[in-house]
């Protein structure tokens, strides 16, 4: 008898006020108890829609059917079929847009917690000791990947559960792309993404640190003078956008990139770091993302008195994760929406003291169909803060373009790549953020996946 | 790991290593960047490649000791590692077409201005050469400038060596006595950098600047570096580090340069004590 209780078990958290002073986990994970109590809310229903709502399809009544049975281990082998990160996926995935959207159990009540009881498999598994990977056999087929982030990895894993010998080139000195230098410890612990990629390396998949392609070797150098039969390119989306207003090259003035590498990769929260951050008492966090969320909620943790979110539409546009925005608001996090910065001001030794901001009104639907932000002559006010992060957005970053002969691309930067993720050059595929622009963790990982199995084609079909 | 293969001291403050790094020692081109990370918890820092020796392997750094990470990275040895050494990066310098060509280097600056004016004297141009230190105690690479330069003059700022003063004095001389340069490239202290354009600018002789904001990643994804040049904001790492000298907002280099100052001094004292030496 299924458990039919109409809400998901509470996911224990550190509380609001003791959390946004620390960069531990703010949410801690189900037991076994409430794991298996959770997993009994599943219906097992025949046409499985929750399967479709996941861009790697993991079987997902397959794997909670083990949770409640207690068969931890089983439920790992049925996620780790479909998906290489689990731990990571379960945290930041957003399930209420994609396989939580679709169970059926949240057509009249809350849908089962399918993230919570896959980052509780997941969880579960890597704190076992004496689990040992099986080591594919070799095909003798090489293939590079450029980039460690969710796209890269997801590929990585799929080529070397096949056989493949595969390296992946990182040009950072830490794999994981945005896992490591993007989302922030309290959202998803470095430790984890370590041992996602520890995980991957005993599949046998090499992971170059250091490499930044395009700059110390090309793609055709990987191909013709490396012996690799393809490339996938997962390179991501990290160039950062300004807003091009005054001030905005004032000591204090960081893109969320700068802001969250020094925070999350070379971690300038914690005393002995030798990377150093400012301290603000009073920071802006200019956008309404993801990023911007992460950005403001580590700058409270940096110890800032108030921090503000400015965003130019209202609360039903904020493009960040609902949950994300209320873990925000528990934390403190101070929202000034309807408003546009307009200059930045500073001192005359150019550090900001402040930023004039404008107050605006929804007018008609834009393109993109959401209403567009129009200003309000006159309404010009400053606000009072001592930093500044702007947070409106990534671009793919131009180096591989401007290397790779041949490799055509979009006006706006995107790697042009058909659904299976084959750019214009033969061999060559690309996923991700890279070839979509700035999206999620798991739609970069559903590329690489794709991209994963037509290499595999790709280079079967020529060996034949 | 990257192990250093030689470490010589230059002067009291400046040291050179050699870093095993193969592949970067293959492409490397003057002009270009490493960034290095002295241990795991360690910072990154840009470093300008001061040579490189395609065959064996090795790229050359040149450093002055200024903080923490340059205190700690002086500390090791030959057959030491290095935790992490990237590059290379940014655009090489433009030599091409170059025919007569004067070098301002200042300080440890001439480090990165040695492998330039190497080049350019290698590809036949006419290379005359201005070095400037604070002292003769800190003058470097002397031999290896006069054998790449048609012409030299050493500067010190107390006069302890060469001629007194600061390297603008002689640029402007040799200027006005009709030397016609189709490029200045200047790599020094910002301020050094600021006032070779102030001499040049009048003359309208183009000058190249080698800029050295704060990086972080140093491969364009953090902005950390941005420059306003001719009004538009650059990053020095993936655009630069050389620009059009008389482009650069000098002023707002400087002021960006000093952000962590507090910081970077409290970090310096506590490596030191560390060590147990003295800051000066």
């Amino acid at each position: 008898m299924p458990n039919m209780s109409p809400k998901k078990a509470p996911m224990p958290s550190q509380d609001p006020n003791v959390r946004n002073k620390n960069f531990l986990e703010v949410a801690t994970g189900y037991t076994e108890e409430v794991a298996i109590e959770e997993a009994q809310r599943c219906l097992n229903c025949k046409h499985r829609p929750c399967v479709n709502g996941c861009p790697v399809h993991i079987a997902i009544p397959d794997f909670i059917k083990e949770v409640a049975q207690g068969n931890f281990a089983g439920a790992y082998d049925v996620i780790s079929q479909s998906s290489s990160l689990p731990a990571v996926c379960g945290r930041v995935c957003p399930q209420e847009s994609q396989c939580e959207s679709k169970c059926v159990r949240g057509i009249k009540t809350e849908p089962v917690g399918i993230g919570r009881l896959e980052r509780f498999v997941a969880d579960w598994h890597n704190a076992q000791t004496d689990v040992k990977v099986n080591k594919p056999e070799s095909n003798g087929h090489k293939v590079a990947i450029v980039g460690s982030g969710p796209a890269g990895l997801t590929c990585a894993g799929d080529l070397a559960k096949k056989g493949y010998d595969v390296t992946v080139f990182e040009a950072l000195h830490l794999a994981g792309g945005v896992l490591v230098y993007g989302i922030p410890e309290f959202r998803l612990p470095k430790s984890i993404v370590q041992k996602e990629v520890d995980t991957l390396k005993e599949l046998g998949v090499k992971v170059e640190t250091n490499m930044v392609i395009g700059r110390v070797l090309s793609i055709d150098e990987l191909m013709d003078d490396y012996g690799f039969e393809s490339v996938f390119i997962g390179s991501g989306a990290g160039l950062p956008r300004f807003m091009n207003i005054p001030g905005e090259n004032l000591c204090g003035v960081y893109s969320a990139n700068e802001f969250l590498t020094r925070t999350n990769l070379m971690k300038a929260y914690k005393d002995d770091s030798t990377t150093p951050i400012m301290h603000a008492k009073k920071v802006a966090v200019v956008g309404g993302g993801n990023v911007a969320m992460d950005a403001a909620r580590c700058a409270k943790r940096l110890g800032a008195e108030e921090v503000y979110i400015v965003y130019r539409r209202s609360e039903e546009e904020l493009p960040a994760r609902k949950e994300e925005v209320e873990h925000a608001k528990e934390e403190g996090i101070i929202f000034k929406l309807l408003n546009n910065p307009v200059e930045i001001l500073g001192n005359e030794d150019e550090f900001v003291t402040g930023m004039k901001c404008i107050k605006m009104e929804l007018g008609e639907p834009d393109s993109s169909g959401r209403r567009r932000p129009v200003e309000i002559p006159g309404s010009e006010f400053v606000l009072d803060v001592d930093a500044v992060v702007i947070s409106i957005g990534t671009s793919p970053n131009p180096l591989i373009k401007a290397t790779t002969k041949g490799l055509d691309t979009q006006k706006w930067g995107g790697i042009i790549a058909d659904e299976n993720g084959l750019t214009s050059r033969e061999g060559v595929y690309a996923g991700g953020d890279a070839v979509t622009g700035a999206a999620t963790v798991i739609l970069a990982m559903g590329a690489g996946k794709t991209a994963a199995a037509a290499i595999d084609e790709y280079i079967q079909n020529k060996n034949k | 790991m990257y192990k250093i293969v030689k470490k010589k001291s230059l002067n009291p403050t400046v040291t050179l290593m050699e870093i095993d790094a193969p592949l970067i020692a293959k492409k490397a081109e003057p002009g270009q960047f490493i960034i290095l990370r002295v241990d795991e918890n360690g910072e990154r820092i840009p470093l300008t490649v001061a040579g490189y020796d395609r065959e064996a392997g090795t790229v050359r750094i040149i450093f002055q000791i200024v903080g923490a990470t340059t205190e700690k990275l002086n500390h090791l040895n030959e057959g030491d590692y290095i935790h992490d050494f990237v590059g290379p990066l940014g655009v090489p310098t433009h030599t091409d077409g170059l025919k007569k060509v004067c070098v301002v280097g200042g300080g440890v600056g001439c480090a990165i201005a040695l492998p330039v004016a190497e080049k350019l004297h290698e590809i036949g141009c006419e290379v005359h050469s201005i070095v400037g230190f604070r002292n003769k105690d800190l003058v470097i690479l002397e031999d290896e400038f006069k054998a790449c330069s048609d012409k030299f003059v050493l500067m010190t700022d107390d006069g302890s060596y060469g001629q007194k003063g600061v390297v603008t004095a002689p640029l402007e001389e040799m200027i006005k006595a009709g030397e016609d340069y189709d490029l200045v490239i200047t790599i020094g202290p910002l301020i050094m950098m600021k006032f070779v354009v102030k001499t040049t600018k009048p003359y309208n002789i183009p000058t190249t600047v080698s800029m050295n904001p704060i990086m972080i990643d140093g491969t364009g994804m953090c902005g950390g570096c941005r420059l306003t040049v001719d009004g538009q904001t650059k990053f020095a790492c993936v655009d630069g580090p050389d620009f059009d000298g008389f482009k650069v907002d000098f002023d707002e280099a400087m002021k960006r340069g000093a952000m962590y100052k507090p910081f970077e001094r409290h970090a310096y004292e506590e490596t030191c004590n560390l060590f147990k030496k003295e800051v000066e």
